[in-house]
């Protein structure tokens, strides 16, 4: 990369990989851990001849950003936990209407107000399962200020190609952390446009007949096609249907788009991991204090490995198996209760073999805070 | 292009009850698309749930079924986003001001250019017949059998106390006054609210013994009267129709423009 | 180079979360360096005790937070009882000779500069108090050249590129000769 250089948080590495990957809307309510991101794009959106509001609550920022976004513009929100709560019954009907958009959550820790101001890594699974009803959903997060950067883009660009609201779920840490950012030059990295429908006008467009590649070519509101958008079950029309068969099938897709592309969609970072047989599986924050640890064991000849899931959700369960294959234990580290090693040990064989690591006050979980619990399992004084 | 062109035919007949005032609003709104010569492709009909949501469905034009009481917020991003669009917002009672009287209020204040229909039935109709904001007190539903307490807004002084720069009311029964107030609402620049006085009598009717749908609709020509009348100044009880406002203030999007502008130059 | 690991403290205000980006960014942009910045939010605006942890190192910074500061610079009495303990034993301590009067049994070297009255002779408000201290930590350790320091100045607020660099410069002449 040979772009210009700053020193940014997380919050803005995130509003400039919106922004380079063509981000055009934004609307959201303030909320720490994530309000610079608002704060930022309210200055930057109209330069860019985008649009910046500040909505009355969550509910309404999430569906201005379903609204924006089908007239064609790439749109997104942010914001924290309560507001992610507030968010999540439009948030589903982004996934019932393939509405592309992308909401970044900067998690504080919870339940309810929690602690406003600390990290915590609990809304994992609220991402997964946070709205009502059988779907799925794409999460990704990552732990560094570049990082951040690329994964946003990747967010745009998986939000378009599988018309679907994408969530970014970073931590406090990394949103409110300050590093180096080297911001690509136009072009460097892929962005993927809209997939617009080819159909001309007069001719029949079916806006939910999905093409072989299991794609949907979309129209822009305000273009030559008028079709319905509903958060009904519906059929090829996007007209509300209650026929058996119409819903199973548009079930199907909805879930099948995203799941059977696991794979294409993981996104991960692994360190060490050739012939670790300790194995560490982390993400966002917490993954810096295991990489911290790792190195150190390195160094002292112990055959410690990382892998850093950028991908929460689908969960790669294959990616997580080919890398624990060898591995005598396994240890997820994570400000939550678990919610990633109960996935983990979902996807390995030896599931007796997998080991929480977790710290939940508020604090970023410490190297020496997972070096003196995997020592305990060890049971080695190294 | 004919009335005819603006409706999906294929999606009718539609779910509405018979004798129900819905079918009315949406007869006279195509009137309203048609007289004054809108392109069909410059129309948005974004909606929220209940049985005055499903009119955007029937309409041919793009259009946004979404969730209860939050059209307008939806409606919000369409417009910011693409500001040459026409959006019309249909919404019930319910939706209007109970789950999405937040949206409405702020809609309101903001003064961005919408076209909000609310259609007054006074009840949900579309769960069974459960009291509104709007219903009133001692009025009787499936969730009040014993008299409501809950007293009801009255949704033109909401509008007005919020900042909507035009706001009218009308009735089934005065079609050609509706479909006039909703031209004007649709072609004035800012936040406009018509409320629509619109029967139920599968519920509320019913519920309330105000017998069919034609003796509604009487009871609308009887108890309501034109703004300024002289029958309105002689018998304050009856229901004012016609425009309480009707202003110029800076519209929102209009300002976000200038403000694009001046931060390129 | 050995990580230089640095906790500042003050109250709200004071600038103490500027004068850390400053810090850090003049290292990782002018320097070539590696450095993260954090901050700890508590809800108050104003008063109380803010604290930034900035680390600088010429190679990769995984954990972002200080937990045994090398440097510690305390710009009022509750972050040096907030904090004070902390420093690594052997560090740096840098306060303002008039906010802060420490106890005995420090471990670590005790620079008590007078940077508040400094700053309020020269310019009759305390607003580059922040500055000034940067000044006065960059004498005092060498982390990163003044050079960067006033770079960084420079392109972050250019409309006070003079008195900005003037209150460096005091900084870095209070420090002068008390450098380890």
């Amino acid at each position: 990369m040979n772009g210009k250089e700053c020193f940014v948080q997380g919050n803005e590495a995130c509003v400039r990989g919106a922004l380079y990957a063509g981000l055009k809307f934004f609307a959201g309510y303030p909320i720490t851990p994530s309000t610079e991101m608002a704060e930022l794009l309210s200055e930057l959106l109209p330069r860019h001849g985008g649009h910046f509001v500040q909505m009355e609550d969550e509910l309404a920022s999430m569906c201005a950003v379903i609204g924006a976004s089908v007239t064609g513009c790439k749109s997104m929100t942010a914001t924290s936990g309560p507001g992610f709560s507030l968010m999540q019954e439009a948030l589903g009907y982004a996934v019932m209407a393939e509405i592309p958009c992308v909401v970044a959550s900067v998690q504080r820790g919870g339940p309810s107000t929690g602690l406003a101001t600390r990290v915590a890594q609990g809304d994992v699974n609220q991402a997964r399962w946070g709205t009502h009803g059988e779907h799925s959903i794409i999460a990704l997060t990552a732990s560094g200020i570049q990082d951040v950067f690329s994964i946003t883009v990747e967010a745009f660009n998986m939000a378009e190609t599988y018309r679907t609201p994408v969530i970014l779920l970073f931590d406090e840490v990394v949103g409110h952390m300050r590093e180096k950012l080297l911001l690509p030059v136009e072009g460097e990295v892929p962005v993927v446009s809209r997939l617009r429908t080819a159909v001309k006008q007069g001719v029949n467009y079916h806006p939910y007949l999905p093409r072989e590649d299991g794609r949907l070519p979309m129209s822009d509101f305000g273009g030559v096609h008028r079709y319905n958008v509903t958060g009904l079950y519906h059929d090829i029309w996007g007209f509300p249907t209650e026929k058996p068969e119409e819903v199973e099938k548009l079930l199907y897709h909805l879930v099948e788009k995203i799941e059977t592309r696991a794979d294409e969609i993981a996104r991960w970072r692994e360190y060490f991991l050739d012939d670790a047989k300790l194995v560490f599986i982390s993400y966002g924050s917490a993954a810096r204090s295991v990489l911290h640890l790792v190195t150190t064991l390195r160094g002292k000849g112990i055959r410690a490995g990382l892998l850093e899931l950028q991908t929460l959700w689908p969960f790669p369960a294959n990616l997580v198996r080919s890398r624990t294959e060898q591995a005598r234990h396994v240890y997820v580290v994570e400000m939550n209760m678990g919610q990633v090693c109960a996935q983990v040990r979902q996807a390995v064989p030896r599931p007796d073999d997998v080991f929480l690591i977790n710290r939940v006050d508020g604090q970023l979980i410490t190297p020496t805070d997972i070096g003196n619990v995997m020592r305990v399992v060890e049971g080695r004084g190294f | 292009m004919a009335v005819r062109d603006f409706i999906r035919e294929r999606f009718f007949p539609h779910i509405w009850c018979p004798g129900c005032g819905h079918g009315t609003t949406l007869n006279a709104l195509l009137h309203a698309f048609d007289e004054l010569g809108l392109d069909p492709c410059s129309l948005v009909m974004v909606s929220g749930i209940g049985c005055s949501a499903r009119i955007s469905g029937y309409v041919n034009v793009h259009s946004m079924h979404t969730l209860h009481g939050r059209a307008l917020a939806f409606a919000t991003g369409i417009k910011l986003a693409r500001q040459d669009l026409n959006v019309v917002v249909p919404m019930g009672d319910g939706d209007a001001t109970a789950i999405g009287g937040n949206h409405f209020i702020h809609a309101a204040r903001r003064n961005i250019n919408l076209t909000a229909i609310l259609m007054n039935n006074r009840i949900y109709g579309m769960t069974g017949g459960q009291y509104s904001p709007m219903s009133g007190a001692g009025t009787l539903a499936t969730t009040a059998p014993y008299g409501n307490i809950d007293r009801d807004f009255d949704a033109v002084k909401l509008a007005e106390g919020a900042g909507a720069t035009f706001v009218a009311r009308s009735t089934t029964y005065h079609v050609k006054e509706l479909c006039s107030l909703l031209k004007k609402a649709i072609l004035h620049k800012g936040f406009s609210v018509v409320e629509v006085m619109t029967q139920c009598p599968t519920y509320f009717g019913r519920k309330n013994r105000l017998g069919d749908a034609a003796d509604m609709l009487r009871h609308y020509r009887d108890h309501t009267a034109p703004l300024d009348s002289p029958r309105l100044g002689e018998n304050p009880g009856l229901i004012p129709r016609g425009i309480f406002v009707n202003r110029e203030e800076p519209e929102y999007c209009e300002s976000y423009e200038a403000i694009i502008r001046r931060v390129k130059e | 180079m050995e990580k230089y690991r640095f906790l500042l403290s003050g109250s709200g205000g004071q600038g103490i979360i500027t004068m850390a980006i400053l810090l850090a960014e003049a290292a990782a942009i002018y320097e070539g360096l590696t450095a993260v910045q954090s901050q700890v939010y508590g809800p108050e605006a104003r008063g109380g005790a803010t604290r930034s942890d900035v680390i600088v190192s010429d190679s990769a910074i995984l954990f972002p937070k200080v937990t045994q500061p090398g440097v510690l610079v305390a710009l009022n009495q509750s972050s040096f009882m907030k904090y004070g303990n902390l420093v690594r034993p052997g560090g740096l301590l840098l306060t303002d000779s008039r906010m802060v009067h420490p106890g005995g049994g420090l471990d670590a070297r005790h620079v008590a500069l007078p940077l508040y009255e400094t700053v309020m002779a020269e310019f009759g408000r305390a607003q580059a108090l922040n500055i000034c201290t940067l000044g006065a930590l960059i004498g005092l350790t060498g982390v990163i050249s003044p050079s960067s320091a006033e770079k960084v100045l420079e392109q972050r607020f250019p409309r006070a590129a003079e008195s900005n660099a003037r209150a460096l410069r005091l900084g870095l002449e209070l420090a002068a000769g008390r450098a380890a």
